[in-house]
This record gives structure tokens, sequence and C-alpha cells, in this order.
């Protein structure tokens, strides 16, 4: 199977458990187990070529200019990971089958588990490491997704948020560490940094990617000090800890250590961080197992503490080590999801995971007992079973290894947590299993069906035959060796066995089991010692951490952010400046190039009306009609002037605009307050002012000294003159380019426009369901409103011009394309069109005649133009590549059929949707505002307020 | 000609920087208003200035810069959409608060937002 569906399929399939959820918890389950399975078939299809070393890749160009693609690789160490992630996924989906309670949300949890499974599985396979870190924050998210997903619970939301905010960070870090990684070799596939180890290594930023890197893989991998989120995250339900901390979230640090293990390890910085950090946290994290009472916390720090012991495997650099961390990672994750799943039995089963109130379940569970032993005797090194080899393999590597000089500190200190491991493994065993049968558990407890143990039970199968028959896993686990050593290192010659004589590291093992069961007799005193010891609390200093982050934002946003929106203008307008002129006073002044062109009388006129209008409305802006009316002047004569210097699409544009915008800010002022209090003091005004003025002068001068210049360097536009009727078949290049040239860009802009109708519409719709809708039904308008709604003159008149807008606004769409005209003038006009009628007979008339609603118009453009420019696919053409024919029909003269009017045909219908969805939306709070008003386009309003005549009589 | 579009453009930004700097929406919206005719014409002119040669394909020899045309032709279009949503945005505060300022109130410091659950 092709490796882009090993990775989409979890994907995918994510959106299935959501949907079955309501076919029932089976199904539900079942359709997620079918994704599982078929990713995991699929990658099994990939293994005769893993096994024969070769290197499955697929490839898709996305972005090549940000050396960002899509490329997928299958090596022994990505199908090794991509095995665990799947399989173990497989069990896990069948024991949470059984695990959630009647009342979880089943597709809710498996849609997390997809997505994370999908985004796991995207990191191990991930041969760009651009794309590697997408999945690596992908599985940041979900894991939040999952460790929160009991929604209800404080410790839930707090772990979860915990774990996002430590490996979020982590990922950050790691953002920086890849980038950097990248700009030394010079590409970010995988494949090519893999083979540059001596580039790498060499280069002075080899450090501070090394340790950007490392503290992305230290915080996933829950490494000291950043180890504390793990313990925490246990708020999740069992499946979801036994998924994340077993087998796949905390491995993907490991994985990428492995992973980079090439091209990062065999230095003496790589040894003293990598080998310091893990051997710190395996012995940390043992002892403090020790003492934890409840299951889950005593399985967390133990896996701390085991991926502690991965670590410094990683970090020892030697061939050996990446061979015992490999075995290491497959053994720690069979033993420790049979233990999460164990322990997940328990707390399902007795309704309790402190150890204090268990005991004695051995008579009672004794399926989980032989389960739970197993993989805990295999985690405490017990021969016979998976987990004595690799420790035993550790320990001979701990050895070999001299670390800051000493050869005894880390033999020492390996052994010191292989005893703390032992320990707590007994005090797993005999504490919650041996000693007598109580009466007391919270409810009784007995074994579970066999959808919770089966699951376990399969691994403990597998913790036993390695554990007995360690050339089964050799051949494997070498090849996945081979392939994190790659040629960096000789394939060590250790084989996997049992016995291997009496040598060091089996001393070692012996103090730490006999070690370990006299730490357990010595259990009580030990413990009353640790509880009087005092240690720092990690989630105290993280909340204090995060208090003072939040403390410190605030403290910043409410100074810079105090609501005073006008400062904020006034900041923008006078930074701006300041950096214009800024520009102006360092840069230098090209010479002028063209000529000041005359102005006539008629253009002096124009001017004087825009000036005039313009300062008409700053000195009456607090009469609002008055100010409509001025701002109305301004646009005309804008218009005007576009007509006059050659640009007629403009002109009709603006005009049109112009009407549209006229009627809905008096729509809008209906509601709003006719005029505007004097409230700023003569002091702010003059500052106002003066930043005004000084804007002004600003904006002046750029434009005057732009104006009698040339451009810098040649303007694309010849091409659009020269090619407009050639290859776009149009002789008004405006339109041309907006339909043909630039009509990606076009095709943007009516989405736009589609949007910021709907959200006009969204606003109206709030509004008229919330508590505004009393206050417009109950809202008296503040001044007589004329006596006849909809005057005769009006309607009529409205009526006969209907079809001859239709018509103009036909014509001028069909001429668009070689005269001034084209979609969103037409659509512009059309629309003022139906406005009128709205206007003149009543929006209960009007409405009432629609056809189709807006949104609608607005949605069949849009999928129009999107409709054409998909077309062009059909012809192997790019998106919107226009074609167009010339067609004689014989009474008329040749026209012209272009793939662009149909394109343009979109943007009319979205302009049109888009303009009278707004309109309307405005016109639907008056409607409410007022008496609804009847089907009769020209009945008299009885609410009017003048005075009735027989009463003056009278 | 060059000094009065210039000229133009700058009363046009100045009157509709003090607009925007005013306390009520309206003015604001007016200001929003008068600032989009500055910059579609500031846009406009960037093509330069040339009087009677409208980018129409035909006899003409020269024709004016059509590029910055048909961006500003959209431009005028979208700001129709932009005016409308703020003006929407105006009026739904103004009925849901009956008022129509456009500052905040300051925001208050001894009040913070509860960040962290109870345990």
């Amino acid at each position: 199977m092709s490796l882009f569906l090993i990775v989409a399929l979890p994907f995918f399939g994510a959106l299935l458990p959501g949907l079955m959820n309501s076919a029932g918890r089976q199904v539900c389950a079942g359709v997620t187990f079918t994704v599982s399975l078929a990713a995991f078939i699929g990658l099994l299809t990939n293994l005769p070529a893993v096994l024969a070393g070769e290197l499955v890749t697929a490839r898709l160009e996305w972005i090549p200019m940000l050396g960002l693609n899509v490329t997928l690789m299958l090596d022994g160490l990505g199908f090794f990971f991509a095995l665990l992630i799947l399989g173990i996924g497989l069990l896990i989906i069948l024991y949470a089958r059984s695990y959630l309670a009647r009342e979880d949300n089943m597709g809710e949890f498996f849609t997390y588990l997809l997505l994370f499974q999908g985004a796991m599985v995207g990191i191990v396979l991930s041969d760009n490491i651009l794309m590697l870190l997408v999945f690596w924050e992908l599985t940041s998210l979900s894991s939040f997704l999952l460790i929160g997903y009991w929604k209800h619970l404080p410790a839930g939301r707090q772990g979860a948020r915990m774990a996002l905010t430590v490996t979020g960070l982590g990922g950050l870090s790691m953002i920086g560490g890849m980038l950097i990684l990248g700009q030394i070799v010079g590409s970010y596939d995988l494949s090519v940094i893999l083979q540059s180890r001596d580039i790498i290594q060499a280069s002075p930023l080899y450090l501070p990617a090394l340790i950007l890197i490392l503290v992305g893989c230290f915080t996933k991998s829950a490494q000291f000090p950043f180890h504390f989120w793990l313990p925490h995250a246990m708020a999740a339900p069992t499946p979801v800890s036994a998924y994340l901390h077993s087998a796949t979230m905390v491995k993907a640090g490991l994985f990428l250590m492995a992973r980079m293990w090439p091209v990062l390890s065999g230095t003496p910085e790589w040894f003293v961080i990598v080998t310091t950090t893990g051997l710190v946290t395996m012995c940390l994290g043992a002892v403090i197992s020790l003492f934890k009472h409840d299951l889950k916390a005593l399985l967390a720090f133990s896996t701390v503490s085991q991926l502690g012991l991965i670590t410094m495997m990683l970090g020892t650099g030697t061939a050996f080590g990446a061979l015992v961390a490999i075995f290491h990672i497959l053994n720690h994750a069979t033993f420790k999801a049979a233990l999460f799943m164990s322990a997940g039995i328990i707390d399902h089963e007795a309704h309790t995971r402190d150890i204090r109130r268990l005991g004695g379940l051995r008579k009672l569970m004794p399926v989980t007992f032989v389960i739970t032993t197993l993989s805990a005797l295999s985690l405490a090194g017990i021969p016979f079973l998976n987990g004595f080899l690799s420790k035993e393999m550790m320990l001979k590597e701990a050895t070999y290894t001299v670390l800051f000089g000493s050869p005894w500190l880390v033999p020492a200190l390996a052994t010191f947590g292989s005893l703390f491991s032992a320990s707590y493994c007994f005090r797993l065993i005999g504490h919650t299993f041996f000693g007598p049968v109580r009466d007391d558990y919270p409810t009784k407890p007995r074994d579970p069906p066999a959808g919770l143990w089966l699951p376990a039970a399969f691994l403990v199968v597998l913790v036993v035959a390695i554990g007995v028959a360690p050339f089964l896993a050799e051949p494997f686990v070498k090849l996945v060796t081979a392939s994190v050593l790659r040629d960096t290192a000789e394939m060590p010659k250790a084989d996997f066995e049992i016995w291997v004589g009496l040598v060091p590291a089996l001393y070692m093992s012996v103090v730490a089991v006999v070690g370990g069961l006299i730490m357990l007799a010595l259990f009580n005193p030990a413990l009353r010692v640790w509880d009087a010891a005092p240690r720092p609390e990690a989630k105290v200093i993280f909340d204090a951490v995060i208090k003072a982050g939040v403390a410190f934002a605030r403290g910043v946003i409410h100074r810079a952010h105090d609501g005073a929106f006008s400062r904020y203008a006034a900041i923008m307008a006078i930074t701006v400046v300041a950096v214009g002129y800024h520009a102006w006073a360092t840069g230098t002044l090209g010479a002028e190039t063209r000529v000041q062109q005359l102005a006539n009388p008629v253009q002096i006129v124009g001017w004087l009306m825009l000036v005039a209008a313009t300062l008409g409305l700053v000195l009456f802006h607090r009469n609002r009609l008055l100010a409509l009316i001025l701002i109305g002047i301004v646009g005309l004569v804008v218009s005007a002037a576009f007509v006059f210097f050659s640009a007629p699409d403009l002109a009709m544009t603006q005009l049109t605009v112009e009407v549209v915008t006229i009627i809905l800010l008096l729509l809008a002022l209906n509601f709003l307050p006719n005029r505007t209090p004097i409230e700023s003091t003569v002091l702010l005004r003059t500052r106002d002012g003066a930043i005004a003025v000084m804007t002004g002068l600003a904006a002046m001068a750029l434009s005057y000294h732009y104006l009698l210049r040339g451009t810098v360097s040649p303007s694309i536009s010849e091409f659009h003159l020269a090619n407009s009727y050639k290859g776009g078949g149009g002789t008004n290049v405006v339109n041309v380019i907006l339909v043909d040239f630039r009509g990606f860009d076009t095709y943007g802009e009516i989405i736009v426009l589609g949007i910021a109708a709907l959200i006009i519409y969204a606003l109206t719709e709030t509004l008229l369901s919330g508590p505004v809708r009393a206050r417009l039904l109950n809202r008296k308008p503040d001044q007589p409103r004329a006596g006849n709604m909809h005057p005769m003159m009006m309607v009529v008149m409205t009526r006969v011009i209907m079809p001859i807008v239709m018509m103009v606004g036909f014509y001028i769409f069909l001429r668009g394309h070689n005269e001034p005209g084209g979609g969103f003038i037409a659509g512009l006009i059309v629309s003022i069109g139906v406005v009128m009628q709205y206007m003149a007979s009543g929006f209960a008339w009007t409405s009432a005649r629609l056809r189709y609603p807006y949104h609608g118009v607005i949605g069949a453009g849009v999928l129009i133009a999107g409709l054409t420019g998909i077309g062009s696919w059909f012809f192997a053409k790019p998106f919107l590549t226009s074609d167009f024919t010339y067609v004689r029909i014989p009474p008329f003269e040749k026209f012209e059929l272009a793939t662009a009017a149909l394109f343009d045909l979109g943007v009319f219908l979205a302009v049109v949707g888009a303009v009278m969805l707004s309109l309307e939306s405005f016109s639907r709070l008056a409607r409410r505002a007022h008496v609804p008003d009847a089907e009769h386009p020209m009945d008299i309003d009885p609410s009017r307020d003048i005075p009735d005549p027989k009463k003056l009589e009278a | 000609m060059e000094f009065l579009v210039a000229s133009a453009i700058g009363v046009l930004t100045a009157a509709g920087m003090y607009l925007v700097l005013r306390l009520r929406t309206f003015p604001v919206i007016m200001g929003m208003s008068l600032l989009t005719y500055a910059v579609n014409v500031f846009l406009f002119a960037s093509g330069r200035l040339t009087v009677g040669a409208p980018p129409i394909l035909g006899d003409g020899a020269t024709y004016t810069d059509p590029l910055p045309q048909a961006l500003v032709l959209t431009a005028i279009v979208i700001s129709f959409g932009m005016t409308a949503v703020i003006v929407m945005i105006a009026l739904g505060a103004y009925l849901g608060a009956d008022d129509d300022r456009v500052d905040d109130p300051k925001p208050q410091d001894e009040t913070p937002t509860k960040i962290e659950d109870a345990p």
C-alpha cells in the first residue's frame, strides 16, 4: 500500500467514528478498528521491501520553493515505530471499547484517537523535517484532546493543559532546531540531512541546533526537568495512558533522537547532555515511582524512568547503545502497555487505583494477576522475560561508559535505578495482589470480560515469547538498528542470549533484584523518610510560572490596549507618517521625469466642489443627514474624475457603489441618533486636527512626488495591453485583467464580498434573536413619518423602470469584455433596480416576489466562477485559463463567446447577492422596528403621527 | 493637474483622518469612507494621470495604465462590503448598548479573569 495511504487513512478515518456515533458503540468501535487495521495491513504489505533493506519512498512536490514537500519514507526504524503505533493501537481500540462507560462519548474518543494515530504515523514516516514538525505539533494537539477527554474532571483539564504547554513549547524549540539544521545542510529532506554528518558536526551552529532539538525530544519524552507533565497526564482515561505513554507519544522524542542519531550523536556534547539527562531521569523516576500510591502514577514515573534509560543508551553514541535502546523500546512498549491496561482493569473493577486500599486481589482476579505479574517482573528484570534481556544489555553498556571521567558513575547509577525499578515492581505486585483478601474495596473486584484482558494478555504473550526465545526478536531488532546506524557505525556482534556468563552486568542485575526485595521489606520506614523529606512540587512551580506569565501579559496588554480606539488610530497615523518622513529624509528623490499637465476650468471647479464638500463634511459632521449629502457630492466628483482620467469602468463602478452606499447609510441612520453630540474638548480637537493635517500633507506630498515621476521599473501593464485581445479576446483591458489575467484575484474578491454579506446577515440574525429584538419592537420613531408609506408615483415609476434597469444591466454585462462594463457594474446596476422595488413597494411585497434567497445567489455566483475555473483542468490547463471563440448566427453580427463571460456571470451573481443580502439585512431590522407592513403596496399608515382634522375642528 | 489630484488626495486623507479620530461611530464611518476615496484615488493615480486614452483597445496608439484601474475597481466594490460590515457592527453595538461611543471603558485590573480551575 502506498505510504500516503497509510498516513492518510487514520486522518480520513477520524471522520467516521463521529458519524457512526449514533449507530451504536459496537459499530463505532468496529469502524475505528477497521480503519486502523487497514492501515496496519497496508504497513505490513511493505514488510518484504523493508526486510530486503530497501527504502520505500513516496514523494509529492508541494511548495518546492520553500523546500516543503510531502515526502514519506519507510525504513527499518520507521517500520518498527509504525508497527508499534498501529499494532498497539489496535489492541487499545479493543480495550477502550470495553473500558469506556456508557456515558462517555465514544465517537469523540475514537476520533481523537485516530487523529493522534495519524499524526504519530506521520512523524515516523516523514522524510521531510518540516512535514515532521507539522505532525509533531499535531500529536501535541491531539494528545491534548485525548488527555482532556474527561472534560468534567478538573485534573483532566489541567493535565491536558500542562501536557500541551510543555510539549508545545518543546515543539517550538524543535522548530528552531530543525530550521537551523535545514539551513546548515541546505535541504529539509531527511534523506539528505542524514548523509551530511560531517557538515553538520563541523558547523558552528551544531550546538544550538542540537540543544534546541534535544529540548523538543526531552519535553516530548518526559525527560528531567520536563518530566512533570507525564504523571499529570494520567488523569486521562486509561486506554489513552496505555497508548500515549507506553508506545507512542513519549516515544516520539526517542524516535527523533534515534532518527537523528547518525548525524547528531558521537560528539562530546551529545554524549554529555543526552547521557546525563537520561541517567538523572532514570534514577529520579524510579525513586519517585516507588513512593507513589496511585497505580497509574506509579506507572507514570516508571515510564519516565524507563524513558530515561533508553535516552541514556542513545546518548552513549555507540552502536551497541543504539541496539539496546531499540530493543528496550520494543520491550517497554509491550510490558508497559500491558501494565497500564492492568491498572485500568483494576480501577475499572475495584473502583480504586490506590495501592493502600488494594491487596489480596490474587484470589479475586487471577487472570489480571498473571498478566500484571508477568509484565511487572519483566520490567523488574527477571530472567525469561523480555525486560531482563534489554536491562542486562543496558547494564553491560553502562559498564563501558565513562562519564565525567569516572568509570564508576554510570554503572553505579544504572544499578541504583534498576534497584528501585525492581523495588517498585515488587511493590506493585506485592501490595496489590498478595496479602489477605480485604472486605473494604469500593466494589468487589473480579476478573473483567475478555475484551479488557485479552489485549493485555496478547502483549504478555509477546513479553514471554521474546524473553524465552530472544532469537525471535534478534533479526528484527538488528534490522531496525541498522537503519538507525545507517553507515556511521558497524552493527555490533552481540547475540541476544539469556545466559551470557558470569559478567559484571549479571552481578549488577543480581544486586538490583536482591536490593529491590530488601527495599520492599524496608518500605514503610523508607516511606516515612520520603514523606518527611522536603521536595519541590513540580505542579506548584509550573502553576507559579504560568501565573507570572499571565500577570505579565495582562500588565502589558492592559497598558497598551486600554480600549481607546481613537487613541490607537492616532498612534498608528503618527507612526506611519513618522516612518514615511524618515524614508523621505534619508532617501534620495529622483529627478522629475514628467511635466505637470495644465488644468482646465472644469477641473478646477470640480476640485473646488470636492474640497468644499469635504471641508463642509468636517465642519457639519454632527448633522448626520447633511454629512451624508456632502459625502455623496464627494463621491460624484471622484466618479467624474475617473471619467476624465480615462477610467470609464471605474467611474461606472464608483457611481453605482455610491448609490448603494448612501442607501445603506440611510438605512443605518434610521436607527442611529441624528446628531453627534459635542464631547471632545477643544484641546483634543486641536490635537486631532494637527494629526489630520499632518497625514493629509504626507499623503499629498507622496502622491504629488510620484505623479511627476515615471515608474522605476517598466510596468507589467504593457503585457496586458499587448495580450488583452490576442490572449483574452477582449478589447476592454480592465475587464480582461479582471476576468482573465488576474481572474484568481477576482475570484478571491467575490468570495470576500460574499463573506462580508454573510457576516452582515449573521449579525442581523443574532441581533434579532437577542434582547435587541424587544427593543426594536417597542421602538418609537423619533420623527413623524410620512402618512403614505408607499407613494403611488414612486411605486408606478419603479415598476415601469424595472425592466429597463434589467436591460441596461444585461447590456452592460454583455459589452463588458470589449467596452466599459462587466459583471461588477452590471451586478450593481441590477441591485439598484431591485432596491428601488424595496424602497417603493415595501419589504413584504418585494420579498414575497423573491424567487431565490440571496445567499443562494452568492453561492451560485461563486460556484459558477469556480466551476469555470475548474473547467480548464479538463483541458489540462491551469485553473482559470480562459478560452474564446467567435460565432456568427446569420441575422446578427459576429460575436464572441468566451469562458471569461461565464466567469463574469459568476462575478455578477455574487455582487448582486452580496449587495442585496446586506441591504436586505438592514431593512429587516427596520421591518421589525415598525408596524408590520401590509401586503398591499399603497396603503395609508394609520399609525402616523399627524393631528386628526376632525378633532381639530371639535 | 497633478497638483490638483495630489491636493485632493491630501484633503480627503486629512478630513478622513480627523473624522476617524472622533468619538462616535457615525463620524468614524464617514471618515473611513473619505479615507477609502483617498486610497482609491491614490492607487489609481499610481498609473499616472492620462487624459482621453481609456484602456479600450482601438485605433489609439497610447492607452493609460489598465492595471491600477482593475485593482481599484475591485477595491471599490470590496470597500462597499467593508463599509456595510462596519455599519452593521456599529448598529449592533448601538442597538445592544444604547450607546454609539467608539472607545471602550477602561479595563479593570482589579478583577482578573479566572484562568486556573479550582483543584
